[in-house]
């Protein structure tokens, strides 16, 4: 197929899936902006969910440049309707129906009709009207239309490119997502001094956890409670977590894998895969913390966006 | 304006026409509520699959459907040989000229067509000059406007070579009338029009390159998504499905032109182009068009990729080369035009300038590079205040106009809000050219759905009907 | 009389990113004319491109260059040896493919406005209105008109917004020439092409012997030369390299590409008169 059009779908797929996390991250700053007190060890105003939810959708010098405080009017605003913001909710569901338009004949009737009703619907929206009590409704909303999307891609497409290049979209931008949460709020929650496995906020624990909807799957893992040190664990290396950094890399490896059998060429992007894929299946959490929870959060990230120019050299241009 | 207006169903001298039999009996056995039942159906349909068409010149809808009237148009098949015989001799004439304008100039040295008409003109490309086009055809596909004011008298309006449009509309058509109405359908033999896919994409793949020793890769090029006729191009390239490409997505090396595919790079030969000349190559025409290729010409020039319709083409399609026509028929096949012209003022000769603008309350008036209706003035429907204004325009620059009588269209029942009733009609049939050239049964009716209008156009608020041929 | 010219351009174009793609149509190869003799002429391309030769549509010698590569640089090398001769302007192609009314088309840098019409009409109005005077007075209404002022315009500048800002290069004063010259009925036409340094008033800077003019067709006499800039008819120190409609038909270089970010230009040139080594 050409090129663009596969550029096309991957993006739809990454726009797609940046507005559902976009989505979850706020309902659950939202509720944790409604808890009373700050954590033990942690400062006034470091700890401001709503600057940190900035900080995880990477859109904090965006924000400082219309904004002076990361208030929760002012943040929710910017983040779920913004046009300026390219990853608001709003532009990424713009984005993803725009680049629908031009690929509508490798889309399935399903995938198009769900979009564009999203999309519809979005543009009759009034954001007054989501202040408060209105807007969990709202991203209740946004997350049901991603999730329908998202499972008419699974259940209606046919098994070839097109659908792969989707999935390589949705893997690459949810192994970012669970990345920066996980750095975002760890490093957040856990400042130099305090030790690993201390005392700290159960709520700030659990607030990662919901962020990436897997709050009941690590305990049905882990019997004991949360534990900074398994909850890294559980989103980094445990591949039954679908949203873990392993799995996400692994689903890459797979479509390109598949690409690579339909099309008959292996890319600099398969070696690559191959080879994050193995350092995460075979590693082992105690080197991650040795080495530093951050800087191999940071690595990670750096590498999956490498991963994602590489795709799109081998493929999308 | 005072002659009979030409029904072609013969509903204003009460003598049905026997091709429209099957439709009277079929009228009178239906309600009008289920004709307004069908009527809404139909623009469900085209709306569901998107088939809209951008308006020019009004700030609304651009999801807008171009109105599609459930009544057909019948045409029987001995007045549909006579149409053919003289469509394939037109174009096979048009073809000659083209070569010759990009060639040895025969028709200047002869005095039949000043030079200026040709190397002064707009539409002119020069960098066509010497460059020779496999089966030396330029006009793969054409659709030639004509109307009727008699039982057999059909003239030519317009011969629209550049990229002209439309298909779609037809195709489109006949599949909403074959599902709305099964029962008319079927008490007609009806020559199909589905495969004209199939016939583009030979015809297309016809016209490869000489030296292309393989499967000929032919693609669809558009604009994009913000062009009003963008439904066709995707819908075309869907239907004979080969890729629809964007200027972006294709590249020149080595005087070969190939396309961005997710396996690498792809080889074109044959690229049926839906952008105008100007915009197809930086490096040739204009330096701002992001829609082009650049370097296309160099492979085109160089023989590695052919284009449908071929670059300059539209030196057929100018309203002043229009006149020259019938002589162009004698000239290059030494036969008489099987269809006539319009009878034609060309503003830029004094003489004839004159008599337009002491004429202009009856004449229909054009600008020579204009299209879809605009820069026009009607006589007869014009206020004395517009004719002015436009006598104005007109003696500013006289080569910019021609002047045809209005002409008694024919008309054609139509479902309007007050039931049925005559509504002026033109035929815009479709003409491919390869190794042979075919003329598809039918084509394009557009319909001008306001009573006593004479505008036709999609863009200024026609319609279009499904034409029908009937076989013997 | 005759003259010898050696001529050494080195052109480098350097991007701030890797260009992963590049087309670039050069036209710096230059033909016989009754004027000028090319005794050995050689361009080089970088090695990692695809060139081929061919001729344009005005029979101009025309490299298209081809780059697939990632590269971060681009460098054209042009070196030749050639000999002139005087000819008083008048120019003798191998052939013409165009009639001399072809070139009375205007093209979007070269559309008259109210500003050029009248200035035509003036030096129409000034002349014996015999083509060769009507050329020179032009001529010399034109230089009048604009100031030679390096940096104000720039290669998309028109004829009419060039005339309107008073002041341009060589380009813009031939674009005048030729949009005035068009618009009272004389056809007229772009050349590029090196002018030796030294030879007159204008282009006397290293770096500046590329240069532009322009020619009209004279009844009886056929293409003559009027560099504009200069206010003379083009001499033995003028070597014609390609013409046409305007600048983007004749242009030295012309292209595209992808990537690359932004773009440097370093330009060398040594011209010698004289015969010199081979």
């Amino acid at each position: 197929m050409l090129s663009r059009s596969a550029d096309n779908l991957y993006w739809i797929a990454r726009y797609m899936e940046r507005a559902e996390n976009l989505s979850r991250i706020l309902r659950v700053t939202d509720r944790l902006s409604l808890m009373p007190a700050s954590a033990e060890g942690v400062e006034e105003g470091v700890g401001n969910e709503w600057h940190s939810t900035l900080v995880v959708s990477d859109c904090e010098k965006g924000f400082y440049e219309k904004y002076d405080e990361a208030t929760a009017e002012n943040v929710i605003s910017y983040l779920a309707f913004d046009p300026d913001n390219l990853s608001s909710i709003r532009s990424c569901i713009d984005a993803a129906r725009r680049n629908a338009r031009s690929v509508r004949t490798a889309l399935t009737s399903e995938q198009w009709e769900s979009l564009n009703s999203t999309w519809l619907e979005l543009s009759r929206l009034k954001e007054s009207r989501l202040r408060g009590g209105g807007l969990h409704g709202f991203l209740d909303w946004v997350k049901e239309r991603t999730l329908m999307f998202h499972g008419s891609t699974v259940a209606t497409m046919l098994r070839r490119d097109s659908f792969h290049f989707m999935q390589l979209g949705t893997f690459i931008e949810r192994g970012d997502n669970t990345a920066r949460i996980l750095d975002v709020k760890y490093h957040v929650l856990l400042p130099e001094h305090a030790e690993v496995g201390g005392g700290l906020d159960y709520y700030q624990w659990a607030s990662i956890l919901r962020a990436v909807s897997g709050y009941r799957s690590y305990h049905a893992l882990y019997k004991k409670g949360i534990k900074p040190w398994f909850v890294a664990e559980f989103l980094i290396m445990r591949e039954e977590m679908p949203r873990s950094l392993v799995a996400c890399t692994a689903r890459v490896k797979d479509c390109l894998d598949e690409l690579a059998e339909e099309y008959g060429q292996r890319h600099e992007s398969h070696r690559m895969a191959g080879r994050r894929y193995s350092q995460l299946r075979f590693g082992r959490v105690d080197d991650v913390f040795r080495r530093g929870l951050h800087d191999f959060l940071e690595e990670f990230i750096d590498q999956n966006n490498k991963l994602g120019e590489e795709i799109s050299r081998s493929y999308l241009m | 304006m005072s002659e009979a207006i030409f029904d072609e169903m013969g509903l204003n001298n009460q003598e049905i026409r026997r091709a429209y039999h099957g439709l009277r009996d079929w009228l009178k056995e239906t309600p009008a509520d289920i004709l307004a039942l069908r009527r809404e159906e139909a623009e469900t349909f085209f709306r569901r699959i998107g088939i809209t068409f951008a308006v020019y010149g009004q700030g609304g809808d651009p999801e807008r459907i171009i109105p599609f009237d459930i009544i057909p148009r019948i045409l029987e098949a001995a007045e549909w040989r006579h149409i053919t015989a003289g469509l394939v001799q037109r174009v096979r004439a048009l073809n000659a000229f083209i070569g010759d304008v990009y060639g040895a100039q025969e028709i200047v040295r002869s005095g039949i067509m000043p030079a200026d008409q040709i190397i002064l003109n707009a539409t002119y490309r020069h960098q066509m000059q010497g460059v020779a086009v496999p089966n030396g055809i330029y006009t793969h596909i054409s659709g030639i406007d004509m109307v009727r004011v008699g039982l057999e008298e059909f003239y030519v309006l317009e011969d629209n070579v550049r990229t002209p449009s439309g298909v779609s509309y037809m195709l489109e058509n006949r599949e909403i009338t074959m599902r709305l109405f099964p029962d008319l359908f079927s008490r007609h033999a009806v020559a199909p029009v589905d495969h004209y896919c199939d016939e583009l994409l030979a015809t297309l793949s016809s016209v490869a390159p000489r030296n292309c020793d393989r499967d000929p890769t032919v693609v669809v090029m558009t604009p994009g998504i913000y062009n009003s006729a963008y439904y066709e191009h995707s819908f075309l390239a869907d239907q004979m499905g080969v890729e629809l490409v964007e200027g972006p997505d294709l590249y020149v090396m080595d005087d070969k032109v190939f396309m961005r595919t997710t396996r690498g790079p792809k080889r074109v030969d044959v690229i049926y182009r839906r952008v105008d000349d100007e915009y197809l190559d930086p490096l040739a025409f204009r330096a701002d068009s992001a829609l082009g290729v650049a370097g296309l010409m160099n492979a085109y020039r160089a023989g590695n990729v052919n284009l449908a319709n071929a670059v300059g083409a539209g030196i057929a399609d100018d309203k002043s080369t229009y006149t020259f026509v019938p002589e162009m028929v004698e000239f290059y096949l030494g036969e008489k035009p099987i269809l006539n012209n319009v009878p034609t003022y060309r503003c830029a000769d004094p003489s004839e300038l004159k008599y337009v603008l002491d004429n202009i309350g009856e004449l229909v008036i054009k600008e020579t590079h204009g299209s879809g209706g605009y820069g026009m003035l009607i006589g007869p429907k014009s206020t004395r205040a517009e004719q002015e204004a436009f006598a104005k325009r007109v003696k500013a620059s006289p080569d910019k106009y021609i002047a045809q009588p209005t002409l008694a269209l024919s008309t054609c029942p139509t479902f309007v809000d007050e039931g049925i009733a005559p509504r002026h009609v033109d035929l815009r049939p479709f003409v491919l050219a390869g190794q042979d050239i075919r003329v598809v049964p039918g084509g394009l009716t557009r319909v001008a759905l306001t009573e006593g209008s004479l505008v036709v156009n999609s863009s200024q608020g026609g319609g279009t009907k499904d034409t029908w041929v009937l076989k013997d | 009389m005759s003259m010898r010219i050696r001529i050494f351009h080195e052109t480098t174009y350097t991007y701030e990113e890797p260009v992963t793609y590049s087309i670039q149509a050069l036209r710096m190869r230059p033909l016989d004319t009754a004027a000028q003799r090319i005794l050995n002429w050689t361009v080089e391309v970088p090695n990692f491109g695809i060139v081929t030769d061919k001729r344009d549509v005005y029979d101009n010698a025309l490299q298209m260059l081809y780059i697939e590569r990632p590269h971060q640089q681009i460098q054209l090398r042009v070196s030749g040896e050639v000999e002139t001769f005087e000819t008083h302007g008048i120019v003798a192609t191998a052939g013409e493919r165009f009639p001399p009314r072809f070139y009375l088309r205007q093209s979007e840098l070269t559309e008259p406005d109210e500003a050029i019409m009248v200035l035509a009409e003036k030096a129409q109005a000034a002349s014996d209105k015999m083509p060769l005077d009507l050329a020179h007075s032009l001529m010399s209404h034109v230089r009048e008109a604009l100031d030679y002022v390096v940096g104000v315009t720039d290669v998309a500048t028109t004829a009419a917004e060039a005339l309107a800002n008073g002041s341009g290069v060589c380009q813009d004063h031939a674009h005048i020439f030729i949009s005035a010259a068009r618009h009272i009925g004389l056809p007229a036409r772009y050349v590029s092409g090196y002018l030796m340094a030294g030879a007159d008033e204008v282009a006397g800077t290293q770096g500046e012997a590329a240069h532009a003019w322009a020619e009209a067709f004279i009844e009886d006499l056929g293409w003559v030369g009027f560099d504009v800039a200069n206010r003379i008819s083009p001499g033995m120190a003028h070597l014609r390299i390609a013409s046409g409609l305007d600048y983007l038909e004749a242009a030295p270089i012309r292209g595209q590409r992808r990537g690359g970010g932004s773009e440097s230009l370093d330009v060398r040139v040594r011209v010698a008169e004289g015969a010199g080594q081979q």
